[in-house]
């Protein structure tokens, strides 16, 4: 039946290739006939897949989600949207409805070194560097989301950041979806050389309607280099989102990633590295599920080679019916002595209808590592609510503080200021009970 | 300002504390002091409101008022303040956040407006540097990575800016190193008012060198088991507990 449903979206596919970015090249022909071939024999995600058991796509499968052939601009609403997502003091791109959209996009002053150009203008324009890159941090066996993506993105980015350069701002990366019934998958390739040092953020709003977003990132951070992403996912509650993010760092690499799920109706996101020798990663999220939203967070962390360092926070605080899952798997390889390890995953349940699923998974090769897990799925402590009543705080006004403190903590680790207060404000509008005074944050 | 009758204190329906007598007058420093498991922290547990404790008999007097009747930020509100033996640590929540957010409910409480941030700004600032912390603390999250000195230093700076009547300090010198044990001690007595009393649990003698107490209790078992002026510490230093423990066994 999966692939019954799923050979609507590949019979659909012979009128959408032809609109691709990349037809001449061969390579990438190669690659999404393969992914097309993929998909088409499995569909979408089951949950008879390990990975997937907690994540029900069937709702998209019964819908059929189709590209638009190129961004326009829904004049009015979008300019709102843009206005109060797109960040001020970033340099910003923004992709509509899966295309690139230069006059929305703002990167005046980007140094001259630096390459930031629409997926579809770099397949055009410098299409061997791409190939070094496209499906290299993850491929079409990964899942077949992935093998979606790549068959049938339609735009996406570039971002190649020289040796030593430090960008002095970060660059904010706006998906904007207009538009219901609408796929918005993209590419996006992210290369830190050596010694560089940039923050990324990755943006997903849209309209109030039912679209899809189907995107990944793959990122390469290179030797001593130092790669941020923040992932700001305010999707519509009426949206289904899938973002794969997979890096790949050299030694002495450090990646740093903040993920924000708070939109969607269903969404998913995927975030995983592969470690060398020393390098360094630390993974930060924190999912807020109100009403029936589902949200499920992904994360892999491959130690491959020695002395590499792994530090790992995902919160969640799940109300009304809402269910979230956190699934965190740590490889140690066999070569990979004296990895340093660290993860954690605590949720909140807001209410008796609320569901926390999680599944901390280490799976450890080499015998000199130092390995830590810890799950909580409960309630706010006791303890700290008295010290808030011992502070002239009523019990309800404590646990309402206490919950916005329980997720604040992660905003609290944002010291980009705009995107801070854009993350806070997302919080306070889940969790507006009576018990933070806004004025006085 | 308090009077404890014949408290009797029970915990998982063991009698912790067995009758206890106590009388506080308003600018008056008293040390109750004991071995461990004598009951020192159930006391400022149940003065404060905590729960898991069950008052089997007895009174305690606030102000007039039936202080076990009150929930506890209403106690906390009349001018009830615990200093924590172990400040609990909040990610998330700022230290100048609760600080406003514990004066204003004192105000309210009593029908005050809330406080005008510049005043309120001052007034902190002015108690931060008289507890000789960084302004930086302030904008920290409660508590959160401080060192044990630092927490101790936080709750008197709390307490300087709450303007309690009642003061219960828990075990505040524990964990505490010299310098640290004069900051808070110079604290502790610039808060010193006639309307203004201190109750100090302490297990050790050296907090009473720098906070000099009015009156010495001695808690054995769950009961005062010997009461006297600051020589008593002293005394008790010399001797141990093993003393009055012992001394109690004859009563």
């Amino acid at each position: 039946m999966t692939t019954a449903i799923a050979s609507r979206y590949t019979a659909e596919y012979p009128t959408i290739a032809p609109t691709l970015p990349g037809q001449n090249l061969v390579w990438l022909t190669a690659l999404r006939q393969e992914a097309l071939s993929k998909f088409s024999a499995l569909g979408f995600p089951s949950l008879r897949e390990e990975e997937w058991r907690y994540t029900n796509v069937s709702a998209i499968e019964k819908k059929l989600f189709a590209p638009s052939a190129i961004g326009q601009v829904q004049e009015t609403v979008s300019k709102e949207l843009l206005s109060k997502y797109q960040l001020a003091d970033a340099w910003s791109v923004v992709l509509i409805d899966g295309h690139f959209c230069a006059e929305l996009s703002a990167l005046e002053g980007l140094p001259e070194t630096v390459t930031v150009m629409s997926m579809a203008d770099a397949l055009a324009q410098q299409p061997d560097n791409l190939e070094r890159y496209i499906n290299q941090a993850v491929n079409n066996d990964e899942h077949s989301f992935v093998a979606f993506n790549a068959a049938w993105f339609t735009d996406g980015l570039f971002v190649h950041v020289p040796a030593k350069l430090a960008l002095e701002k970060p660059l904010q990366v706006l998906h904007l979806s207009t538009q219901g019934d609408l796929l918005a998958s993209t590419r996006t390739v992210i290369v830190a050389e050596a010694m560089a040092d940039i923050k990324v953020i990755e943006t997903f709003v849209g309209m109030d309607a039912a679209y899809l977003s189907a995107t990944v990132t793959e990122v390469f951070v290179g030797c001593n280099a130092d790669v941020t992403l923040f992932k700001m996912q305010c999707e519509s509650d009426k949206a289904y989102h899938f973002g794969g993010i997979y890096v790949k760092q050299a030694k002495d690499a450090r990646f740093t990633h903040h993920n924000f799920a708070f939109g969607g109706l269903l969404a998913r996101s995927d975030i995983h590295t592969d470690l060398d020798t020393a390098s360094e990663c630390e993974l930060n999220g924190l999912y807020l599920g109100i009403n029936r939203q589902h949200i499920d967070n992904h994360t892999r962390i491959n130690h491959l080679k020695p002395h590499s360092i792994s530090r790992e926070l995902y919160k969640g605080v799940l109300d009304d019916r809402a269910r979230g899952v956190f699934q965190g798997r740590v490889i140690v390889a066999e070569d990979a002595q004296k990895t340093d390890s660290q993860m954690n995953n605590r949720n909140l349940l807001l209410s008796n209808d609320a569901e926390a699923d999680t599944k901390p998974q280490l799976e450890i090769y080499a015998d000199d590592v130092k390995c830590a897990h810890g799950v909580t799925v409960g309630q706010l402590d006791e303890k700290s609510i008295f010290y808030l009543q011992s502070r002239c705080i009523d019990e309800e006004t404590a646990r309402n503080m206490l919950t916005f403190a329980f997720a604040n903590e992660m905003v609290d680790k944002i010291k980009i200021k705009s995107l801070h207060d854009q993350a806070l404000e997302q919080v306070l509008i889940r969790f507006p009970q009576e018990g933070v005074n806004k004025e006085w944050l | 300002m308090l009077s404890i009758k014949n408290l009797t204190v029970n915990v998982n329906d063991k009698q912790i504390l067995k009758g206890i007598n106590l009388e506080i007058k308003p600018g008056e420093i008293h040390a109750i002091m004991g071995p461990n498991g004598s009951g020192k922290s159930t006391l400022s547990h149940i003065l404060s409101g905590k729960a898991g404790y069950t008052v089997t008999g007895g009174s305690v007097t606030y102000q007039g008022k039936d202080l076990l009747e009150m929930a506890p930020e209403i106690r906390a509100r009349e001018g009830v303040f615990l200093a924590f033996q172990y400040p609990v640590e909040i990610p998330g929540v700022s230290n100048i956040y609760l600080l406003k957010a514990a004066l204003n409910s004192i105000r309210k409480h009593h029908s005050q407006p809330e406080v005008d941030a510049m005043d309120f700004l001052t007034l902190v600032k002015d108690k931060v540097r008289l507890l000789e912390m960084d302004e930086k603390f302030l904008y920290r999250a409660v508590n959160e990575g401080f060192s044990g000195g630092e927490k101790k230093r936080n709750e008197i700076l709390q307490m300087a800016i709450l303007e309690p009547k009642l003061c219960i300090l828990d075990e505040t010198d524990s964990g505490l190193d010299i310098d640290a044990l004069k900051i808070v001690s110079e604290g502790v007595n610039s808060l010193r008012a006639a309307d203004r009393s201190f109750v100090m649990v302490t297990h050790y003698q050296r907090l009473l060198d720098y906070i000099k107490p009015d009156f010495v209790h001695v808690l054995a078992h769950g009961q005062i088991v010997k009461s006297g002026g600051a020589e008593l510490a002293l005394e008790l230093e010399e001797k141990g507990y093993s003393w009055v423990e012992d001394s109690k066994a004859a009563i």
